[in-house]
């Protein structure tokens, strides 16, 4: 186990190592690719109103002259140790940990990713509660029940779920229920209140999000619970276990579900990680100000060190929702710590 | 002198010997699973819209022609300058506007709706071609050599799979300026797309196509071909490649509808092609701000709906038809 677990724990730092490169690639190569200039990458820095000269002097001092190598084990100092930027006239301080600085509103990335981090926290966690119960039971049912009116009705609709991107649904939900003169009921987009201010009004405007994005989730959930739940009743030892006299129940919950859930626990782990780096579609969609928002408006805004920011926290969620997972799946599944 | 030989053809189809040759006729893979797919309607329906969506993007400004409007042109005079919504009822359905007009502008919603499935068709395809291709290359490498090489190309779909994909599409397509590759306007729009899209999604054919080299690799048709001296190329393009085309043309059919949504989520973010194109996604994006005109969500949404529901209906029979074992 022991083992396992470090052998598992180097493997992330490999991938955080690699989605930084890739990061970095897109936020200092690719433009160099595109076409861009060093000094027309410091000139971000400095603002559109300076000088040639000055976007010179400052594309030097920010070091875009640099080996790319050299500006790369500066953009991992800066994450580990913080950074300065000495772009000419001044020097901006970004303390560790530094996914960015915005020269646009003259402040770290950091802090801002801290404050809007809870908003998608508590999006991702109120809709996969929903979706775990409502889509692995739903599989679980019409796999058992196969055929019957139930698995039908209940494919149906999880086949138009994962067919509808969540942006309409969205829409469609917040024109219905939030707009809509007859079942006006729900918050509209744009609010969020901490759950520590007031539980309540924390639950009322996040209810339509959870439901649209649970939705989503819990048809793909359906689909993979069902399959899963059909191959795995048919094996040889659900037959063993039947033959042992085992009563349904047992063989169903013991035998059946664990063998089908464990692959989706992996499958749920990614998809949550993702989530938590950035829900954009939803938070887009009901103007919730969460990190994914926090990307798009900056994308809108050319304020690239913001979005960089994103991109690097999300990568973090993804990497270390994999590795608890992992780690869940060698306790739920011995045989893997054997391979 | 023995027993007279009947020489006519009438006699030897009646001998049991040709009568057994008939019954065990052999059916190709392909003719089984096309029987299979003749006898699944719910796909047989999906594949019938598939193709009258492609029909309806490839013949798009003939459409347009004779039931709508040019997709670009504003028709303000049909806008209330206070609500800035259209004049008539129901969004301004009428005869001359089937779907209505958009707030605002007043443009034709119908024939940028019927425009739309051209830019999600195109990209959706083309990145599924790019995937594919891809993904056979790379995956077909993995199972065949195996070995670092394998090790080396399973690690990087594990990477490319555990990426936060969104995140990372919008901040390329967000960082691109206008101007780049010495491409401009829709065209660099509808590559950087393609190419974020298919690029991002190989390692899921990938990792179909190398498992099933793997399994391929060790059959007995492989040995034969080797030991009548077949080389390593012959045995990748003749033997194994054949074999592979029907996992990768289920696969990469139910890809399709996945980048049909992955590309109007770009749109709808503002990082997909730039307006005044006409998008799906796009549209829902302006729709947004408009939320006292349902029909200008309601027939971008519909049409993302329908289309990628039809590929997914079509790719789920496909799939039963070529693997019985998942039959539903």
């Amino acid at each position: 186990m022991v083992t396992y677990l470090i052998r598992r724990l180097i493997g992330a730092v490999i991938m955080l190592l690699i989605v930084s490169m890739a990061t970095f690639a897109i936020f200092f190569l690719v433009p160099q690719i595109a076409g861009a200039t060093p000094e027309g990458m410091a000139s971000r820095y400095v603002g559109r109103t300076a000088s040639a000269e000055d976007a010179k002097i400052a594309a030097d001092r920010l070091g875009f002259n640099d080996p790319l190598v050299v500006q790369y084990g500066r953009f991992i100092k800066g994450i580990v140790a913080g950074a300065e930027f000495d772009y000419g006239p001044g020097v901006e301080q970004c303390p560790p940990p530094c996914l960015g600085y915005s020269f646009i509103t003259r402040q770290p990335v950091w802090p801002d990713l801290l404050d809007r981090l809870p908003v998608t926290l508590s999006l991702a966690v109120g809709a996969a509660v929903l979706w775990l119960i409502i889509g692995l039971s739903t599989g679980v049912i019409s796999a058992l029940r196969r055929g019957s009116v139930f698995d039908r009705a209940a494919m149906t609709l999880a086949l138009a779920g994962v067919s509808l991107p969540i942006f309409f649904t969205g829409l469609i939900s917040l024109l219905v229920f939030s707009y809509g003169n007859p079942f006006a009921v729900f918050a509209q987009g744009g609010h969020y209140t901490p759950i520590t201010e007031n539980p309540g009004e924390w639950a009322y405007n996040l209810i339509l999000p959870w439901i649209t994005l649970a939705f989503l989730f819990a048809a793909q959930y359906a689909r993979l619970t069902r399959a899963g739940m059909l191959e795995t009743m048919g094996e040889d030892y659900i037959r063993t276990a039947r033959a042992k006299g085992l009563i349904e129940r047992t063989v169903v919950v013991k035998h059946g579900m664990r063998g089908a859930l464990t692959p989706i626990v992996t499958i749920f782990g990614l998809d949550f990680g993702l989530l938590v780096g950035g829900a954009v579609l939803t938070e887009s969609t009901y103007s919730l100000p969460g990190l994914g928002k926090y990307a798009i408006d900056a994308i809108t805004n050319n304020d690239l060190p913001k979005v960089m920011g994103v991109t690097l926290l999300s990568a973090f969620f993804v990497v270390f929702a994999n590795l608890i997972v992992d780690l869940l799946y060698a306790v739920v599944d011995p045989r893997v710590r054997l391979s | 002198m023995t027993a007279p030989v009947d020489v006519s053809g009438k006699a030897e189809q009646a001998s049991p010997d040709g009568a057994g040759r008939k019954a065990v006729q052999g059916r190709s893979l392909t003719q089984i699973a096309w029987g299979r797919l003749k006898r699944d309607y719910v796909a047989l329906a999906g594949a019938v819209v598939v193709l009258l969506l492609i029909f309806i993007a490839i013949f798009a400004p003939l459409i347009v022609n004779l039931w709508g409007q040019d997709p670009l042109q504003f028709n303000q005079d049909q806008i209330d300058s206070g609500t800035l919504m259209p004049k008539g009822d129901y969004g301004g359905i009428s005869s001359d506007h089937l779907f209505g007009l958009e707030p605002l502008n007043g443009r034709d919603l119908f024939s940028r709706v019927v425009y739309g499935a051209r830019i999600s068709l195109l990209i959706a395809f083309l990145a599924t071609i790019l995937s594919v291709v891809i993904g056979t290359v790379l995956g077909m490498i993995a199972g065949f050599f195996g070995g670092w090489v394998d090790t080396l190309i399973s690690r990087a779909m594990d990477v490319f799979l555990a990426f936060p994909l969104l995140v990372f599409a919008i901040a390329i397509a967000g960082i691109i300026p206008d101007q780049a590759f010495g491409l401009t306007g829709d065209t660099l729009r509808v590559a950087l797309l393609v190419f974020i899209i298919g690029f991002f999604n190989w390692p899921y054919i990938g990792r179909i196509v190398r498992g099933q080299t793997l399994s391929l690799r060790e059959r007995e048709f492989v040995d034969a071909a080797r030991s009548l001296g077949a080389r390593t190329p012959y045995i990748i393009f003749r033997e194994l490649l054949p074999n592979l085309m029907a996992p990768i043309l289920v696969y990469s059919t139910l890809l399709i509808p996945s980048n049909i949504l992955f590309e109007a989520a770009l749109s709808f973010l503002g990082v997909g092609v730039r307006p005044p194109t006409p998008t799906w996604g796009g549209m829902l994006s302006d729709a947004v701000r408009f939320y006292t005109a349902p029909h200008f969500a309601v027939f971008p949404g519909l049409a993302i709906f329908v289309t990628v529901l039809a590929f997914n209906l079509f790719g789920d029979g496909l799939r039963d038809a070529f693997d019985p074992r998942s039959r539903r």
